[in-house]
């Protein structure tokens, strides 16, 4: 087995479908970096399916989902039930954007993991990852 | 399941995760990997590199594309830079290649370099063969943008594509010692830019004066692409079907083959010596008075590297008399 240290947590960070606000979402990629992550940014107008193909090709260990044009009630859970349905259950899946309040119990009862709004310090979503990601 | 089974069987999951173990240097991996081996040979592995911005994913998608029309699965590994400082990475190629992926007929994977110079990551070799094994017909390995010297995807690929892009000036002439010799095919890409046909012309010059200096068979064509668009690339793929009917036909690609066992070998036990050396003696206290030692001058490093050495059942000596070799 190789000690910890060798061992990169792989994140995807992913923008679902028309919404082109990227610069929270590129943002966020380039901290994960800097705390030591390996990040694949998917680009703009994902689909769940493609966003889950790309975290099966990649053994990703989360998925990270930005969304600030009203679709995530559709799309986090439905990302959330595709990577159950392809056995990847341990995959973290987190999200963030504009969602509001009274969405989040719905979302985390669907199993994303958590929602991180505007203003979040990014320390406390990379140390969210770094406490709840899986280890293989 | 155990991996290579699952690899063989044509499951996504099994081959995502042995790439995974392959990058972290998982022992784990080899178990599988020896597996795995006796189902490689099959692939033919394509190495695209050239400079930062030249083009390089937006090409390995499109000549992708035009691969699946003849019914060639194609896997990808697509290299990026970690961070020499915090050794995370930003690994972007995807958003270049979005048609792909959904396409059953290919598996892409970014790899992050983790350290390793050269152009590929450590594991990109092994993750070809597992790819190989996996059974996908064509493998393509984009290198990260590489500036004069990175040149190791020669020693992973049968046909290696040089991408250029024009008005790039004195950076192309500094490049000419370094790179552009390992070109199998050259691309000029954005060839609607100006200075493509300057570009063309000095790249003819440059093959003009390796016939004078080496006897090569095969004179790399210059193919002139327009990736965004889609121009060119029926005739870049064509070019890798002549280089590929070329080094079977001359026997080359045998050779080049036995070539590449051979540094797999020499590699793999380089790494486990280094390994040895870094868990047994390094990582320990007693290194750093080793260290010490050498600094206040009653050591020196070749003395300590020799007794290292005989530590570990090598005696240098010994080997310059051509004991072992």
């Amino acid at each position: 087995m190789s000690s910890d240290k060798d061992r990169k947590i792989k994140v995807i960070v992913a923008k679902p479908g028309l919404d082109g606000h990227d610069r929270g979402a590129k943002l966020l990629a380039r901290i994960f970096a800097e705390a030591g992550m390996e990040v694949i940014y998917t680009g703009l107008r994902q689909t769940p399916e493609m966003i889950v193909q790309t975290a099966i090709q990649e053994d990703a260990d989360v998925v990270g989902i930005s969304s600030l044009s009203g679709v995530h009630n559709y799309f986090f859970p439905k990302v959330v039930e595709l990577l159950r349905q392809n056995g990847m259950d341990d995959v973290l899946v987190v999200g963030g954007g504009i969602i509001p309040a009274e969405d989040i119990p719905k979302l985390k009862e669907a199993g994303v993991a958590e929602i991180f709004g505007p203003g979040t310090p990014t320390q406390k979503i990379v140390d969210f990852i770094k406490e709840n990601v899986r280890r293989k | 399941m155990e991996l290579a089974e699952g690899i063989l069987d044509g499951s996504v999951k099994s081959l995502a995760r042995l790439i995974s173990w392959l990058e972290d240097d998982d022992e784990r991996a080899y178990e599988e990997m020896r597996k795995l081996y006796p189902h490689t040979g099959n692939a033919y592995v394509i190495g695209i590199t050239g400079s930062p911005g030249a083009g390089k994913s937006t090409l390995t998608d499109k000549l992708t594309q035009a691969l699946r029309k003849e019914e060639c699965t194609v896997g990808i590994i697509a290299v990026d830079p970690s961070s020499p400082f915090t050794g995370g990475a930003v690994l972007g190629d995807r958003v270049r290649m979005s048609k792909l992926c959904l396409d059953p007929g290919v598996y892409i994977r970014s790899m992050a370099t983790r350290g390793h110079l050269g152009g590929v990551a450590k594991a990109t070799n092994d993750a070809v063969r597992a790819l190989d094994a996996f059974g996908k017909d064509i493998i393509i390995i984009e290198t990260v943008g590489v500036g004069q010297d990175e040149i190791d995807v020669i020693k992973i690929v049968d046909t290696t594509i040089l991408v250029l892009v024009p008005g790039m000036g004195d950076v192309i002439q500094s490049m000419k010692a370094g790179v552009m010799e390992i070109a199998d095919i050259f691309v000029i890409n954005k060839a609607d830019h100006p200075g493509a046909d300057q570009l063309e012309t000095e790249i003819q010059i440059r093959l003009e004066q390796d016939k004078h200096t080496k006897s090569r068979a095969w004179v790399p064509p210059v193919v002139k692409t327009i990736a965004v668009e889609g121009k060119g690339i029926e005739e870049l793929k064509e070019a890798v079907k002549n280089h590929r009917k070329y080094l079977e036909k001359s026997g080359e690609l045998e050779q080049k083959r036995k070539r590449r066992v051979k540094e797999e070998i020499l590699s793999l036990v380089e790494n486990a010596l280094i390994k040895i050396l870094q868990e047994k003696f390094v990582s320990k206290d007693s290194f750093d008075r080793v260290v010490e030692d050498i600094i206040s001058g009653n050591n020196d490093p070749y003395t300590t590297a020799k007794e290292l050495l005989k530590r570990i059942g090598v005696d240098v000596t010994i080997q310059q008399e051509g004991g072992i070799k």
